[in-house]
């Protein structure tokens, strides 16, 4: 199988130990650059569905149980970095794959 | 022509007709009790989406989707090996062949059968009630009908005053139409309310512009002239709308038992024993459409405890039986709070009342207790529904009434008895009425190792349904925790084994500079959104760095990283230092200027300052690039720090002022503005006792007096506001400042995390007269530690955003996207008063639509 591969910015375009805001294909996405982790970076949807606003981005990264997570900061609920899922509600945020080649930061659909 | 479809299997065969909620939680329950290895289980649901919360139905229009309201999206099914249909309506059951007919023709033969078909909204046959822009509310496909049709109208009307009429009559207000009301009986929800309590709550709807006409008949509907429709009522009058909504009640969805001759009730509802068996013993009904001991029940809670009850005899448990429900109900109904207990008409033989009302604050509250004043029997509340949760408590579980018990229902004052402790409730006391979750079964899970209302919420699904028990939830499972004499923690969390105070100390012993250093040597993992602020608070604190520093930027919380305070879509509010409330008319027009460029919301804050709203992400170093140009400095509105030194004008210009209350105040503000604390602080200054400044209700309040300066320490507004305690009296502005140095850097050194001044004094062994002694006597011999350490913060304050704008790297975070320069067009604005505000997800929804 094939991925579509897109480039969305440089590594240096991100934060140690927080997030940024990237578009890619007119959809709004959260990028968190977490050395201390396997993956490096992660994206998941910046869209709040609890807050309803789109401010992913801005959360802090926590590391709960062994997962890594990022906290709204709107109103604090937990979204897993590798999946988009919420720890506190029943419900997801869109996640996609990572890959570092270099400096370059590229996402895909999962 | 028919097929027949047989499964090859030998399980028998279990059919569960309805997908509603009720129908669904079966589901859940038999599958729970492993239901799924004993039976083959097919689902039938008439909808073409699966179950969903019907409960909150309303959220449909504010903004939920269809996916929010789900209740599953067929995982459940499908990892059980259930199958399930939608769309799917069974047209008859043939009880001798014992086999279901689709409307599709198939048929299907069963072993087990589960009717969970629920109910029908009614409509009174009134001529006309088939006309077009005529609804119900009942699915999501009638919600959609409906929102269509508002689009095009101005008026709608609600036929029925019951609870879900005022819910509807509260969608249609919040899709913009002229909203009316008109009930048969001669008050509003007259199940639930009396009506003394339904007459409140109809003065307080009209209060919200929503007409309503009670003791109205309506006999036709016709043409209107100016609108779609006109109702011709009994009386005479009219009525003239566009859209109707009929909420009328509910009839049981019982037509299959009709067709298969289950025995039903004169009135509807198919009978059912307390397993939920049926005149038929292989069919059981749950749910709506079920009749237990002549009643329907017309809420969640009773229809999931039949599911219950139907599961447990299916699987061989026949002593989980359904014995009836409780109706007491709690709500909001277009903002009004609305409760109803028990017994609510006072009906009961020999039962006495107690009725408080207060028509200035429109609330309404009785309390019907038996002959003997022991027991509660039932209760009306409208208005406030604060006094619910302890009534119910005693209703439910029939705890004798305090003394005074009128006291229950009267507003607060000294001598009333203390709302009732969890402790005192029963074991069989109803924790959550959605999940019927008891006591003994909270207490059961937390034996068996659940050590928190999440875990607790995990295993007993207490608190997952209306949510409205969650509170008492918590104090139940605290509760639990300490008579198990489990330690309660004061790890600040999985990271550190330590308090904020331990934390304070090794910081500063070891002179730690980093998150990570005090990681690596005394906590574990990684960290997390509780110890990563705090840990930055206490380094501020301490060293105070510059916050946006490389190794500091990932333990700010959103505020504290952009140094602005984020408002509910994702914008900011920018807040320049205004010490003293003290502002000069140059300042004052650039900050006009500032907001008008930027079009910026703009209101002066309660403390003397002036905040301006819905700067976006990337606005933020631009337009604090013009306020710093102006001479104005960072507000720290965002941080955990010193917020505003509020004043009065003091004797520079006040006929009564003592001392020169601004010029301290400013002193002040200025002396203490970088210091990092472990929660936010205010301060105010008063020119004489009139205290205009409002100075008792401060962290730091100071009052001048003829002989110098009164010192109050540790008061505070907020969520539960507290006077300051005076500690000091006519000091002289240096004692002042020395005492002030040292109580606050005794509180950041002492205090945990978030605590506020007035619950960290509570907390110190002797209170009050122990801080005068440690301050004031200084017998810790501490003073001159505490004084060295804010003279530090003092000299090396600096204003973060000028730092910030100096800073290529600190500004890169300030991008609205790494990768793109346009905005976030979720942000929309509307106009109120002259001003933008955020638009409410409705009117996002039609200024989209407009667009679309």
């Amino acid at each position: 199988m094939t991925m579509a591969w897109k480039l969305v910015c440089k590594k240096s375009d991100l934060v140690v130990g927080a997030g940024v805001a990237a578009m890619l294909n007119g959809e709004q996405v959260a990028v968190f650059y977490v050395p201390e982790s396997e993956n490096k970076v992660f994206a998941i949807g910046n869209w709040d569905p609890i807050g309803k606003a789109n401010v992913l981005s801005r959360g802090l990264i926590a590391h709960l149980q062994n997962e890594w997570v990022v906290a709204s900061p709107l109103y604090k609920q937990h979204f897993v970095l590798n999946s988009g899922k919420c720890l506190e509600e029943e419900m997801s945020v869109p996640h996609w794959q990572v890959k570092l080649e270099g400096d370059d930061v590229f996402l895909a659909s999962i | 022509m028919t097929s027949t479809v047989s499964f090859l299997t030998t399980k028998p065969h279990l059919i569960v007709i309805g997908n509603g909620m009720v129908g669904h939680h079966f589901v859940e329950q038999i599958i729970a009790q492993s239901g799924h290895e004993v039976f083959d289980i097919t689902v039938f649901g008439e909808e073409k989406y699966l179950a969903y919360d019907r409960v909150h139905l309303s959220e449909y229009f504010t903004g939920k989707g269809a996916a929010d309201l789900a209740m599953t999206d067929g995982t459940l099914y499908d990892e059980h090996g259930v199958r399930y249909f939608t769309n799917s309506l069974v047209t008859e059951i043939d009880r001798a062949e014992k086999c279901l007919l689709l409307q599709n023709g198939e048929s299907l033969s069963y072993d087990k059968l589960v009717l969970a078909t629920g109910s029908y909204p009614f409509v009174p046959p009134i001529p006309g009630h088939k006309r077009d822009n005529t609804f119900v509310y009942r699915t999501l496909d009638d919600l959609d009908a409906i929102r269509a049709c508002a689009q095009k109208v101005t008026r709608g009307t609600v036929v029925g005053g019951g609870l879900l009429g005022l819910e509807a009559a509260n969608a249609l207000k919040n899709l913009g139409l002229e909203t009316s009301v008109v009930e048969f009986a001669p008050r509003l929800m007259p199940v639930q309310l009396d009506d003394k309590g339904g007459s409140v709550l109809k003065g307080m709807i009209e209060g919200l512009d929503v007409k309503v006409y009670t003791d109205t008949a309506t006999k036709e509907i016709v043409d209107g002239d100016n609108a779609f429709h006109r109702m011709n009522f009994a009386d005479g009058s009219h009525l003239e709308t566009d859209l109707i909504l009929f909420s009328a009640g509910i009839r049981p969805q019982d037509a299959l038992a009709h067709q298969s001759g289950l025995v039903v009730g004169e009135r509807g509802g198919i009978s059912v024993n307390n397993h939920c068996q049926t005149s038929d013993e292989d069919i059981y009904a749950i749910g709506e459409c079920a009749l237990w001991n002549n009643r329907i029940f017309g809420l969640v809670a009773p229809g999931y405890a039949m599911a219950k009850s139907a599961a447990g005899h299916l699987m061989g448990d026949a002593g989980v039986t359904f014995t009836g429900a409780d109706m007491s109900t709690k709500l909001k109904l277009l903002g009004c709070d609305v409760g109803s207990i028990g017994d609510a008409h006072a009906q009961s033989q020999g039962c006495k009342v107690f009725v408080y009302q207060d028509e200035i604050s429109q609330s309404y509250r009785k309390m019907v207790v038996s002959e003997d004043g022991k027991k509660l029997l039932g209760a009306v509340l409208v208005g406030d529904n604060s006094y619910y949760d302890t009534l119910l408590q005693y209703y439910l579980n029939a705890i004798d009434l305090p003394e005074q018990a009128q006291a229950l229902i009267l507003p607060s004052m000294n001598g009333a008895p203390a709302a009732l402790g969890v402790d005192a409730l029963p074991a069989t006391a109803s924790i959550c009425s959605c999940h019927n979750v008891s006591k003994q079964d909270i207490s059961d899970a937390v034996c068996h190792g659940a050590l928190s209302v999440g875990d607790v919420k995990g295993i007993t699904k207490a608190g997952t349904g209306c949510g409205g028990c969650v509170a008492l939830l918590k104090k139940v499972v605290d509760n639990e925790l300490l008579a198990l004499g489990v330690e309660v923690s004061t790890d600040l969390c999985e990271h550190f084994a330590f308090t904020r105070q331990d934390l304070y100390n090794l910081v500063k012993v070891e002179e730690i500079k980093s998150f990570d250093d005090l990681l690596h040597k005394h906590g574990k993992g990684h960290g997390c959104e509780i110890c990563k602020p705090a840990v930055g608070s206490i380094l501020a604190s301490v060293w105070n760095d510059y916050v946006l520093k490389k190794e500091h930027i990932s333990l700010q919380d959103t505020n504290d990283r952009f140094l602005a305070n984020m408002q509910k879509d994702g914008t900011y509010s920018i807040v320049p230092r205004i010490p003293g409330g003290e502002i000069t008319p140059d300042k004052l027009i650039v900050l006009g200027q500032v907001a008008k460029e930027y079009a910026l919301y703009t209101k002066v804050t309660g403390g003397q300052r002036i905040d301006l709203f819905g700067a976006t992400l990337s606005q933020l170093p631009e337009i604090w690039g013009k306020l710093i140009d102006a001479g104005f400095e960072t507000g720290q509105a965002y941080g955990k720090s010193l917020r505003t030194v509020k004043s009065c004008v003091g004797s520079t210009w006040c006929r009564f002022g003592v001392n020169d209350s601004m010029t301290m105040a400013i002193d002040l503000e200025n002396r203490y503005k970088g210091l990092r604390s472990p929660h936010k602080i205010k301060f105010a200054v008063s020119g004489c006792t009139r205290e205009c400044a409002e100075a008792q209700s401060k962290d730091i309040g100071v009052i001048a007096t003829e002989g110098g300066w009164n010192l109050y320490v540790c008061g505070n507004g907020g969520m539960k506001p507290r006077h300051g305690d005076l500690f000091a009296t006519d000091l002289d502005d240096a004692t002042l400042v020395k005492y002030i140095d040292r109580v606050l850097m005794f509180y950041t050194k002492t205090a945990d995390r978030l605590q506020r001044t007035s619950v960290w004094m509570d907390g110190l062994e002797g209170g009050l007269e122990y801080l005068k002694d440690v301050v004031i006597n200084d017998t810790l011999g501490l003073c001159d530690e505490l004084e060295a350490r804010m003279q530090h913060i003092v000299d090396t304050f600096q204003c973060e955003w000028k730092t910030t704008l100096e800073d290529q790297e600190a500004l890169k975070t300030f991008r609205q996207f790494v990768n793109y320069d346009g905005d976030d067009t979720n942000v929309v604005f509307v106009e109120e008063r002259d001003q933008i505000r955020p638009a409410t997800d409705l009117e996002k929804q039609q200024l989209i639509a407009k667009v679309g």
